[in-house]
């Protein structure tokens, strides 16, 4: 239970951009049309449902304040967390590498499509943010920690999905043309996002 | 230390000063610190060449934290010391890299140069850095230090990537000042945590300033929706002022 309520928190109350702003970079410059917008999404799915757990696994027997114990008494007082940012990001371009070299090798049509978003990923902050706050959020055991990767990576995805749509609509509305492309595309997310605190306090 | 085959100086007197040039102006002429090129450089990122509003980079961050002018301020400093020297070590490293793990070397310079401010502002500032929780650790994924380290680090010399750095971490923290001034005047009557606009008591009575006239703050300006907003406006009121910036679709 605790699981599922996890899942739709991470999906629409704490949604990585409307209430964080995660991802914004790939979010603004990819949403021009939904195919590609799909394929991005899809991709982030997966990088944040890989590299989500193994940092859990990482932060806890490797990184945080006596998760060394396990290699001796002596190894108990050692606090590694400082060192946390460079060893995700380390996990999350080595997964990135390692995502594109499987889809290169096996699905070739996906990997063309793709094209340059794979390894784009690597610097979209909404990967780095779910390694930051799953830190943060201290779960009790590894599965906690996928059902939130995936839940916010589905979360990216609709975001993702729904500016695209929007943006292949506007196209033929009459827009201020200061406000044209970046401008419109900034209050349309504020609405949006507006929009999305409306699940806020939902408890399942 | 930059080494270009273009030049071939004879002695190893003439070696060594034309290499200490090369390392400080970078081009292969000597260039005045501040010339015009070198001003340019600078300046651009402020307005025509602006990393938020025009190259579309680093908003994930710039958002997240301008509920407030002092976390702004303190972001908008780490991101200038980072993005200067993470410039200056992928300048100077930059005939060195291969360039399939470019990235990689790229992400450990910026993650290490952000540890260091990450400790400093827990040591020294740690209730800023609190509320800047993960947003420091995120400078890494930053768009804005990558693509100014892919797009012009890796191509010029030191000097050139040191005003580059400056010049885009002024511009990126010109705009989060401007939109956590605005989110801050409005949404809680403050500046920098002073009350300028007057004390709001619990009554009418009790308040001065311009809530003894029945002023309200706006609660909504604190709530991140609104950065979207305002963001999106400053773009509006720049791209009328300047249209050459104008898009097309």
């Amino acid at each position: 239970m605790d699981l599922i309520n996890l899942f739709v928190k991470s999906i629409f109350i704490e949604n990585m951009i409307f209430a964080y702003f995660l991802g914004m970079c790939s979010y603004l410059a990819v949403s021009k049309t939904v195919k590609t917008a799909v394929g991005l999404g899809l991709a982030v799915i997966f990088v944040l449902l890989i590299t989500v757990p193994v940092n859990y696994l990482l932060d806890n027997y490797l990184l945080q304040a006596g998760a060394l114990s396990w290699l001796g008494s002596e190894f108990a007082s050692v606090d590694l967390s400082f060192l946390s940012f460079i060893m995700f990001i380390a996990v999350i371009a080595s997964m990135v590498q390692l995502v594109e070299m499987v889809v290169e090798k096996f699905a070739p049509a996906l990997y063309g499509s793709l094209g340059i978003f794979l390894p784009l990923i690597a610097v979209n902050c909404a990967i780095l943010g779910g390694s930051l706050f799953m830190q943060q959020k201290d779960f009790s055991g590894i599965e906690g920690a996928a059902v939130y990767g995936l839940g916010s990576g589905i979360g990216w995805f609709l975001a993702i999905l729904a500016i695209a749509a929007i943006r292949e609509k506007i196209a033929y509305s009459n827009v201020p043309a200061p406000l044209k492309g970046l401008g419109i595309t900034f209050i349309i997310t504020g609405l949006m996002a507006i929009g999305f605190m409306s699940f806020m306090g939902i408890k399942l | 230390m930059s080494l270009e085959t273009n030049q071939k100086p004879q002695t190893e007197e003439e070696k060594k000063k034309s290499e200490m040039l090369l390392f400080l102006s970078s081009s292969d002429e000597k260039e005045h610190f501040l010339s015009k090129a070198n001003r340019k450089i600078l300046k651009d990122p402020l307005d025509d060449n602006n990393p938020i509003t025009v190259q579309v980079l680093g908003i994930c961050s710039a958002l997240a934290i301008t509920v407030q002018l002092k976390p702004a301020i303190v972001m908008s400093l780490a991101v200038v010391f980072v993005m200067a020297f993470s410039n200056v070590i992928i300048s100077i490293l930059r005939n060195s890299i291969p360039s399939r793990i470019r990235i990689i070397v790229q992400l450990v310079v910026v993650a290490s140069l952000v540890i260091l401010v990450d400790q400093i502002l827990k040591a020294y500032a740690f209730d800023v850095s609190k509320q800047l929780s993960i947003f420091i650790g995120l400078i890494i994924t930053n768009c804005i230090i990558m693509g100014r380290l892919e797009a012009f680090a890796l191509g010029n010399g030191v000097y050139k990537s040191f005003l580059d750095g400056i010049g885009n971490a002024a511009g990126y923290g010109l705009i989060l000042i401007i939109v956590a001034f605005f989110r801050e005047l409005f949404g809680s009557g403050k500046l920098l945590g002073y009350e300028i606009l007057g004390h709001k008591g619990v009554t009418l009575a009790e308040s001065t300033g311009l809530y003894a006239l029945g002023y309200e703050d706006n609660g909504f300006f604190l709530l991140s929706p609104m950065a979207l907003i305002v963001v999106g406006v400053l773009i509006w009121v720049q791209r009328a002022r300047n249209r050459k910036l104008i898009e097309e679709n």
